[in-house]
């Protein structure tokens, strides 16, 4: 299985620890973030990526962070999407690496 | 009659400055912004439970940022302001909106668009590995999240800001193992007496790089980005030092940018004219010296106009809101107008000396190799794009964009735009301004479809 949840945590929590605990699910793994989170920050404190390019090319994880590049869109399983790097999580929040309606996605080469 | 109606667009140091203006001249502008909290990108505020001081995380900035925040915070009763709210047209002379999925519409009278900067890129070959970040991104993760790229990181670029995050990350305890800088050394040297103008800034620039090498962080200038290598993400970079042999260092993280480029999206919408900029080699909004645009009741402040930092912001935005007063027929004192663009004024020539210090490397871009990914959106290789120039005759961006799908995808050209005119125009054997800029198309960012819908009342 391919799931965001493995692999090494690619962000570094530096300071600003003691905030209540989120718990949030990626991909159907628990998630433990903190209160305050992007939803971008909580994957990648765990994980080494988001999601996969669409075009095959390759995981990414993100690039600007300020919500212009649009490479960092998650989804919920009703297929809405979400800019992670723009998103607070919220208790409960469930997001998923690759949009639910696998028919439009990835575009084929 | 009832008060004319003047929106603003953006809440960072240009657009607070400018609805602060608006409100002491007894208006009630709107204030549509994108972020939930005021401030903008350089001064962005951490969320509500982070407990951080104004000097850790501005260092030498603590007292402009919170004056600007508690300046705007002031102004709660005195202004319209719309957070979260994405400005994604100017039609009709109404600005179109959406927040929480509902679309909008704010006819103005006048519109003061503050829209900011983000990194201006180039491709590297790697750039969309995992681990690889734009430097304002660095930053906010670092500021706003209180979270660092990664344990080992690379910077790559030049410009200010190369320096600035680097030192920020240094001070936070994280592992910088390198700043590579693409300007040769000489630049900063000759740019010297444009950069004097400002001497507090310049001092501020030297003490970030005495304290990198305090730190013992390796600096290196001239150098030529090769590769950001790794598998499934980050794992190292390779470059060259002028024409030197190829070195690698370890890293899992890389933090890329070459200065700023200007969110003209809005402006290009609102029809205002463009002209080349020689000196920046981009393209810009044409504004008289107090933001008025081409196009009546349209003005432009801060880096969304011209890149000249947060000081020269703050002033612009005042100086665009005196001129829609003006404009609208209210008193305002010539002494203020004329005080501020006298501050202008240093700025431009501080602008000047920076580009010559770190100009933008464009030989890299041009000599980007055929199989490197230009546009990340889509995946479209350097390849692809002299495709459309040689094969396909594109004569401009706009063509090619329709071609080879450059500039396209979602970010609309934002990271690929600069480096793709580079390589159009060299394959082309012309100048860069002859191949054009991307024009930019509504919405300026992706929107539900669903939010096409307007709200009831």
């Amino acid at each position: 299985m391919d799931s965001v949840t493995h692999g090494g945590a690619r962000f570094v929590r530096i300071a600003e620890q003691d905030r209540p605990a989120v718990q949030i699910e990626v991909d159907g793994v628990r998630c433990d973030a903190l209160e305050g989170d992007t939803l971008l920050v909580a994957v990648l404190t765990h994980a080494s990526k988001l999601r996969q390019s669409e075009f095959g090319d390759g995981p990414r994880a993100g690039f600007c962070l300020m919500g212009a590049c649009q490479d960092c869109w998650m989804w919920t399983s009703t297929g809405e999407r979400l800019r992670a790097c723009t998103t607070s999580v919220t208790a409960g929040m469930s997001v998923l690496t690759n949009p639910p309606s696998e028919a439009l996605w990835p575009i084929p080469a | 009659m009832a008060d004319p109606r003047v929106v603003v667009v953006g809440a960072g140091p240009a657009g607070v400055r400018a609805a602060q203006t608006l409100a002491e001249a007894d208006l009630r502008p709107v204030v549509v912004d994108e972020a939930p909290i005021s401030g903008g990108q350089i001064y962005r505020r951490q969320p509500a439970l982070f407990r951080r001081s104004y000097e850790t995380l501005y260092g030498f900035e603590a007292a402009r940022a919170k004056a600007l925040h508690d300046s705007f915070d002031r102004l709660a009763d005195q202004v319209d302001y719309r957070p979260e709210t994405l400005a994604w047209n100017v039609f009709d002379g109404a600005l179109h909106t959406m927040r929480d999925g509902v679309a909008g519409k704010l006819p103005f009278d006048a519109l003061i668009l503050a829209t900011g900067a983000t990194d201006r890129l180039l491709p590297v070959k790697g750039w969309t590995l995992p681990g690889c970040y734009s430097l304002g991104a660095a930053q906010i993760a670092l500021k706003a999240q209180a979270c660092a790229i990664g344990r080992r990181v690379v910077f790559v670029g030049t410009g200010p800001l190369l320096y600035l995050v680097s030192y920020q990350y240094a001070k936070a305890g994280v592992a910088v193992a390198a700043v590579l800088d693409t300007s040769p050394a000489g630049g900063q040297v000759r740019a010297l007496p444009h950069l004097a103008r400002r001497p507090a800034l310049l001092a501020k620039g030297l003490y970030y790089r005495a304290q990198l090498s305090i730190r013992g962080v390796p600096v290196h200038s001239g150098v030529t980005p090769v590769e950001i290598e790794g598998g499934d993400g980050v794992a190292s970079v390779r470059f060259r030092i002028g024409d030197g042999p190829q070195r690698q260092i370890a890293c899992d993280a890389v933090g890329m940018g070459f200065h700023l480029r200007s969110e003209t999206q809005l402006a290009d919408l609102a029809h205002c004219a463009f002209a080349f900029d020689e000196a920046l080699g981009q393209w810009a909004p044409q504004t008289d010296r107090d933001g008025r645009s081409s196009v009546a009741g349209v003005y432009l402040a801060g880096d969304g106009a011209r890149i000249l930092g947060a000081d020269a912001a703050e002033v612009s935005g005042q100086l665009a809101a005196l001129a829609a007063l003006q404009d609208l027929g209210r008193p305002v004192a010539a002494a203020q107008i004329d005080g501020l663009r006298r501050r202008q004024q240093t700025m431009e020539a501080f602008r000047r000396g920076l580009a010559t210090a770190f100009p933008w490397p464009a030989q890299l871009a041009r000599g980007v190799a055929d199989d490197v990914l230009v546009c990340r959106c889509e995946a479209i290789t350097a390849g692809d794009l002299r495709g459309a120039a040689t094969r396909k005759g594109a004569p401009e961006l706009n063509r090619a964009k329709a071609l080879v799908r450059v500039g396209m995808g979602r970010c609309q050209g934002r990271f690929c735009g600069a480096a793709a005119a580079e390589i159009l125009a060299h394959t082309r054997g012309e100048a860069l301004p002859s191949v054009g800029r991307l024009r930019g198309q509504a919405p300026v960012k992706p929107l539900p479809l669903a939010a096409v819908r307007e709200p009831a009342s």
